[in-house]
């Protein structure tokens, strides 16, 4: 492999490590923070299937943002995706519920600006709705999933201990689904960019046919995997702490919530199940996994104690749904003026 | 091959039957409480008719198994959840529980010690009051049991089982009260009278202490329902 693309991918995958260390601890913090599950076999399972999902089901958040713009240069991908993670940066340091997802966009509107292209009105503004539909549509499948367990675990009145036991494999299970969805959702913030100037080519595997699309998502969601064990400990104890206020059942709830609706925004499946139904269906497009779970658990709060509900962390989301883009697109903007006139880079075609 | 299989199959189930292997620990710890209530009563109607005699002892010596039994027992089940890191929201308050039903179990020895050492001289016109007593205390001692058990499998009952223990610890302070009053109105001597109000204290401190157990379990059901 040419090392200039190695250096062009960087950003990415500095991205995807940053993911790694920042997101995993919304699918296995409480099950590590409490001890239920350690943390080297929440990794191993985390890094397995963070990489099944992105390559198996990872493509359709990244046509979504392909069609908000097409990067047709790999130094312009490079930018998107650098602004895209030193805006997510920032925000974690100023403890806002930050989303990749939110800065890769304004990454894009920004190359688009400085490129002098159009961009796709009717894709962002439906991009847009989903970041208002993934928190809302996570509390109402905690609400009800909730609702559904509470009532059945009254009838079959389980012993503590053997729902201690089914907690710790629902959470490894709820784990491993809302890894798989991770990737195949959020793939697309790391790698999608790079997609429409892909520097691989097809590779046959006997029968099997590993596309270069898939060879990039592997390598992204390789850097998400050593993100997850070289830096995602500490995040783990963190949301687990903050997880842990919940009994084991909520916090499962909570996962499984998170985890469906970042597979039914990254599931092609899904989508065309609702078209054949003549449902409307979800525009396939990576989501924030932070802001799932604060909806979740917001949600859970509205039916336990609306007390417990912390308003200042929601506040917070819609602030980040403004300032997150808008900070990516700027960044993106005025470092692409840079990369094209001090570093003499092509930075769009 | 064959052994390879069964180490798998057993690997498999470790966790399943430890944790069944635990609840009957706590299930068995449960029914000891339930037991050495039971031997209580038989042990102080035995003393109020025929004062110390060798069934009195066999249900002493009964009782005495049954709190070394049960001393084990938390033991073991504090060394398994602590070293599987089990149930960790609600491990500090399963052991406190164990704890206090062993406290339980220990005072119901005890007391039957002090009968057995004390030999308290009980008169006629105050055993009935005293089988009342014992007869209430112990009905308190296994609601609060049966409270206990539906903290571990039906939270939402454990209010209903502490009503009753709530009940039966006023009904037990209003016989101790009568008791006390009769002792006193009585002819006995001073250090008699003292002696008895000392025995209707301690049989009394059983319900009291049901009745602490109640209000722990009252918060522990709370915490697992948030």
């Amino acid at each position: 492999m040419d090392l200039s693309i190695l250096i062009y991918l960087s950003s990415g995958l500095f991205l995807g490590w940053s993911l790694g260390s920042n997101d995993a601890a919304n699918v296995f913090g409480i099950a590590v923070a409490t001890g239920m599950v350690q943390f080297k076999t929440a990794a191993i399972i985390c890094s397995i299937f963070v990489i099944l999902g992105a390559v198996i089901s990872g493509s359709g958040g990244a046509s979504t943002l392909s069609r908000l713009g097409h990067i047709n240069t790999m130094s312009g991908a490079f930018m998107v995706t650098l602004a895209a993670a030193v805006t997510v940066y920032n925000m974690v340091k100023l403890k806002l519920p930050s989303s990749t997802t939110q800065a890769i966009i304004g990454g894009i509107v920004g190359w688009n600006l400085y490129a002098g292209k159009p961009t796709d009105m009717q894709v962002l503004m439906k991009i847009t709705m989903t970041w208002v539909l993934c928190p809302l549509l996570a509390a109402a499948i905690a609400i009800l999933l909730y609702k559904l367990l509470t009532f059945l675990l009254s009838r079959l009145k389980i012993h503590l201990l053997t729902m201690d036991m089914y907690t710790r494999f629902g959470l490894i299970i709820a784990g491993a689904f809302g890894s798989y969805s991770l990737g195949a959702n959020n793939i697309a913030n790391v790698m999608g960019v790079f997609v429409d100037v892909l520097p691989f080519t097809d590779a046959v595997v006997g029968p099997y046919t590993f596309t270069s699309v898939q060879q990039l998502f592997l390598l992204g969601a390789c850097a998400i995997a050593v993100g997850v064990f070289t830096y995602s400990y500490k995040m783990m104890l963190t949301v687990g702490g903050e997880l842990s206020v919940l009994s084991p059942i909520a916090a499962w709830v909570v996962v499984v919530a998170h985890s469906f609706v970042l597979f039914a925004f990254a599931s092609q499946g899904i989508k065309t199940f609702l078209e054949s139904n003549h449902l409307p269906s979800l525009l396939l497009v990576p989501v924030s996994s932070t802001q799932a779970v604060v909806g979740a658990i917001v949600g859970l709060g509205l039916i336990t104690n609306r007390q417990s509900i912390r308003w200042g962390k929601i506040s917070q989301i819609f602030v980040s749904w403004l300032v997150t883009p808008i900070t990516a697109a700027l960044i993106c903007f005025i470092s692409l003026f840079f990369l094209q006139n001090v570093f003499n880079q092509t930075v769009y075609q | 091959m064959f052994l390879a299989n069964r180490k798998e199959q057993n690997g498999r189930f470790t966790l399943f039957r430890r944790t069944k292997k635990l609840e009957s620990r706590i299930d068995e710890f449960l029914d000891n409480m339930v037991e050495a209530a039971l031997l209580f009563r038989r042990g102080i109607k035995i003393y109020l008719k025929r004062g110390i005699t060798d069934e009195f002892e066999e249900c002493l010596e009964k009782a005495e198994e049954l709190e070394n039994r049960n001393d084990e027992l938390r033991r073991r089940i504090e060394t398994e959840l602590y070293l599987n890191t089990l149930i960790p929201e609600s491990r500090e308050d399963v052991l406190r529980l164990l704890e206090h039903i062993d406290d339980l179990v220990n005072l119901v020895e005890a007391n039957l010690f002090r009968f057995s050492i004390q030999q308290p001289d009980i008169p006629d016109h105050l055993k009935n009051g005293f089988r009342d007593l014992t007869k209430i205390v112990v009905e308190c001692l296994e609601e609060v049991v049966k409270a206990a058990r539906a903290f571990f499998r039906d939270y939402s009952s454990v209010r209903d089982f502490n009503s009753k223990v709530i009940f039966f610890e006023t009904e037990a302070d209003k016989v101790s009260t009568r008791i006390q009053r009769e002792v006193f109105d009585s002819d006995l001597s001073l250090e008699n009278k003292r002696h008895l109000i000392y025995f209707v204290e301690k049989i009394d401190d059983l319900a009291n202490g049901a009745e602490d157990i109640a209000d722990e379990l009252n918060i522990y059901a709370i915490k697992l329902k948030v």
